[in-house]
């Protein structure tokens, strides 16, 4: 009998051993090499040769006495906010329209995945074509209302509402998907009820579609946050980060410290790479939080 | 129990059937290198597939060398990580051509060897163009071929506005140039001023046009350079697209025939008989005349270090083959480059006459990391071009956005 349960165990370990393997080489240790490579003093020479002094916090140090730093967080949180918000509005109004299955709804919900199945750097060329200040044709249909052409992607006043605007586009059909879903989960009794009882369209919204979505709304947020806060391609494909900065986020900067520059400095690029992975994981865990909160009332 | 047993060896066995086939085919690819073994040769040129003539050449050089020639080739941007992961691996190629301002980064992190080692002859090669590889009295490589910035021009542009290109000789008179074009309605110049290396590649003729130094960006020089380009865009003699512009979405504004000025590469030169008017090339020029140094482009061929030392004489023999005074017209007709050493240079010049004007200004250029800067060029590069989109921007004037850069280059630099 104890020779059962103990195979039995080496079989349970064996079953386990693949997904704590990837685990361990795909998530831990570049975790790990993460966090060291942002403690130590990286130049090209140690990291090719070995031994980089370990540092400390001296990177990060580096990092947040850096004139790069307050603007970059700031268009971070504009960037990941004004996102968020409009991205969710938007699909949730649609997911609400189209949740009315008149004719042609699934035609046109299809029509608005578009954005989802391209290729990021196919739209984000397509928008920085549409942006051109010279040829770009928003320009010129902003001329046909006689009004002055926008310098969207070289202005320092413009630039990241312009990405910021290609990124919402983006986001659109990902929360129109996931908040579609979630109504479908709302049992049409409900409504029928409220309806009964005299609640207008408007009421029954607010007071049965919305309260009812709020956990799909909160994981939609979440997974919202987390690729919004890394969005990388769209804006170094569109601007560099530029003009002078003027779009320069987090995951752009430590691109930039990494690998945009001919001597590569890796240690503060990891070092602004963890504060990500950090901002990320906030708001991961306030998601539990809340989520335990939820399940005991 | 069984089960896990099975699985044990089903991987074992996955390992050995791995493990066989790759070393079936190591010992097939060095029996087929005739007993010479096989050499790696890392190149920059992922344009070229195997039947092109570079990949011939290569493997000619192989070949009389008497061994096989494995090459590999990366996107330009990618090859200095690469380099780098594969020294700190142990597996660096034996031959690497890359860019001439990485030459000095890679040659700080102990990754190439110095001409005393490989017994690379550079004797022959035009001082301006081996500087790029040379730092602390040592040489790192041999530049294979050259390229630089000049400025293209659109013949009908010019005629339409009455504008004689033999008049335009210095910053004054090419501004002058710029204000006929704009008033007989077209548009003037293109160049690149995106904030990354290539902007600073394309401002760099014009800083050194000046009389500025690396050293100083914010010195009257540097300043009047930046304020050059950024009146030009206020005047609407450049278009304001040119702050995101790269070289190629510029050679494209430039191609659409309504500009009569561009600044751009030795590469161009196929596209621009290509765009279907007629155009002409002058050097840029200096800001009191004359022509103003521009920056080399153009790869360097180096050999990485490698634990068995027995492997240099081969890899010098590859090298040499690439890059000696006889095959060099091959080897630069083939990259579309101009030659790095005079003799073949002449006989450029000798065979297509127009690459006369893109000799004089690869004589005239300057490497980025010259004037032992090395490693210190890059930490200068980027605030420079941050500086450049600052006051082409508008988010500062030229004096200020200079001095901004200059602080953050010196503490940088430190």
């Amino acid at each position: 009998m104890a020779a059962r349960t103990r195979s039995g165990q080496w079989a349970a370990w064996a079953f386990l051993a693949p997904v704590a393997v990837y685990l361990l080489v795909f998530y831990a240790y570049p975790l790990y090499r993460n966090v060291e490579l942002s403690l130590r003093n990286y130049t090209v020479r140690s990291f090719v040769q070995g031994h980089a002094p370990f540092t400390g916090f001296a990177n990060y140090i580096k990092i947040f006495g850096d004139a790069t730093f307050g603007p970059a967080l700031w268009h971070t949180v504009v960037f990941t906010v004004v996102s968020l918000a409009f991205q969710f509005g938007i699909g949730l109004a649609l997911a609400v329209f189209f949740s009315r299955n008149f004719r042609l709804s699934a035609t046109l919900r299809a029509l608005f995945l578009v954005p989802w199945l391209l290729p990021l750097i196919v739209s984000a060329s397509t928008w920085s074509w549409m942006l051109n200040s010279d040829s770009g044709v928003i320009n010129v249909v902003l001329g046909a209302f006689g009004i002055d052409p926008v310098n969207w992607l070289t202005s320092p006043d413009w630039s990241l509402w312009s990405v910021t605007i290609a990124n919402i586009w983006i986001g659109i059909p990902f929360n129109l998907v996931v908040l579609y879903s979630g109504l479908q989960g709302i049992s049409p009794a409900i409504y029928e009820a409220a309806a009964l009882d005299g609640a207008g369209g408007w009421q029954r919204f607010w007071k049965v579609t919305f309260p009812l979505l709020r956990p799909v709304s909160a994981i939609t947020l979440l997974l919202g946050l987390v690729y919004t806060l890394k969005v990388f391609d769209l804006i170094w494909i569109m601007t560099k980060g530029g003009p002078s900065g003027s779009s320069t986020t987090f995951a752009t900067w430590s691109y930039r410290l990494g690998f945009g520059n001919l001597v590569p400095s890796f240690g503060p690029g990891a070092a602004v790479g963890n504060l990500l992975i950090v901002m990320a994981l906030i708001f991961g865990l306030i998601y539990i939080r809340v989520q335990r909160r939820q399940a005991h009332t | 129990m069984a089960g896990v047993s099975l699985a044990v060896l089903a991987t074992a066995g996955g390992l050995v059937a791995c493990s066989s086939t790759s070393g079936s085919e190591s010992s097939s690819s060095a029996s087929q290198a005739a007993g010479g073994g096989s050499y790696a040769v890392w190149d920059p040129y992922p344009q070229y597939d195997k039947s092109s003539e570079w990949v011939k050449l290569l493997e000619a050089c192989g070949t009389q060398a008497g061994v096989k020639v494995e090459r590999t080739s990366y996107d330009t941007s990618d090859l200095t990580n690469k380099a780098l992961l594969a020294a700190q691996q142990g597996n660096s190629p034996d031959v690497l051509i890359v860019d001439n301002p990485v030459v000095s980064t890679l040659a700080e992190a102990g990754v190439l060897t110095t001409t005393e080692e490989n017994k690379l002859d550079v004797s022959a090669i035009a001082p301006n163009l081996l500087a790029a590889g040379q730092s602390g009295g040592k040489t790192y490589g041999v530049p294979i071929g050259a390229n630089t910035l000049a400025l293209y021009y659109n013949k009908g542009v010019l005629d339409k506005a009455g504008v004689d290109i033999a008049s335009v000789k210095d910053w004054t008179s090419l501004t002058a140039a710029l204000e006929k074009v704009k008033g007989a309605g077209k548009k003037g110049i293109t160049f690149s001023a995106i904030g990354t290396e290539e902007g600073s590649f394309q401002f760099l003729p014009w800083f050194w046009g000046s009389g500025a130094q690396l050293t100083k960006l914010d010195s009257a020089e540097g300043v009047s350079a930046v304020a050059l380009w950024s009146d030009w865009l206020k005047k609407g003699y450049a278009p304001n697209s040119v702050i995101n512009n790269t070289q190629t979405t510029s050679w494209q504004e430039f191609a659409s025939g309504d500009f009569a000025f561009a600044e751009n590469g030795t590469w161009q030169l196929a596209n621009a008989k290509k765009a279907g008017f007629e155009y002409g090339i002058i050097p840029v020029p200096g800001k009191a005349g004359g022509t103003a140094p521009a920056p080399t482009g153009g790869e360097f061929v180096s050999i990485p270090v490698q634990q068995d030392t027995a492997r240099y004489a081969t890899s010098q023999k590859l090298v040499t083959c690439l890059t000696s005074p006889d095959n060099s017209l091959t080897t630069t007709t083939t990259l579309s480059y101009i030659a790095p050493t005079e003799a073949v240079q002449a006989k450029q010049v000798a065979a297509t006459p127009d690459l006369k004007v893109w000799v004089d200004a690869v004589k005239a250029a300057k490497g980025r990391t010259s004037d032992d800067l090395g490693t210190k060029y890059p930490k200068i590069s980027e605030p420079m071009w941050g500086g450049v989109q600052a006051a082409l921007s508008g988010s500062k004037s030229p004096q200020e956005a200079m001095a901004a850069a200059q602080s953050a280059a010196a503490s940088a630099v430190q």
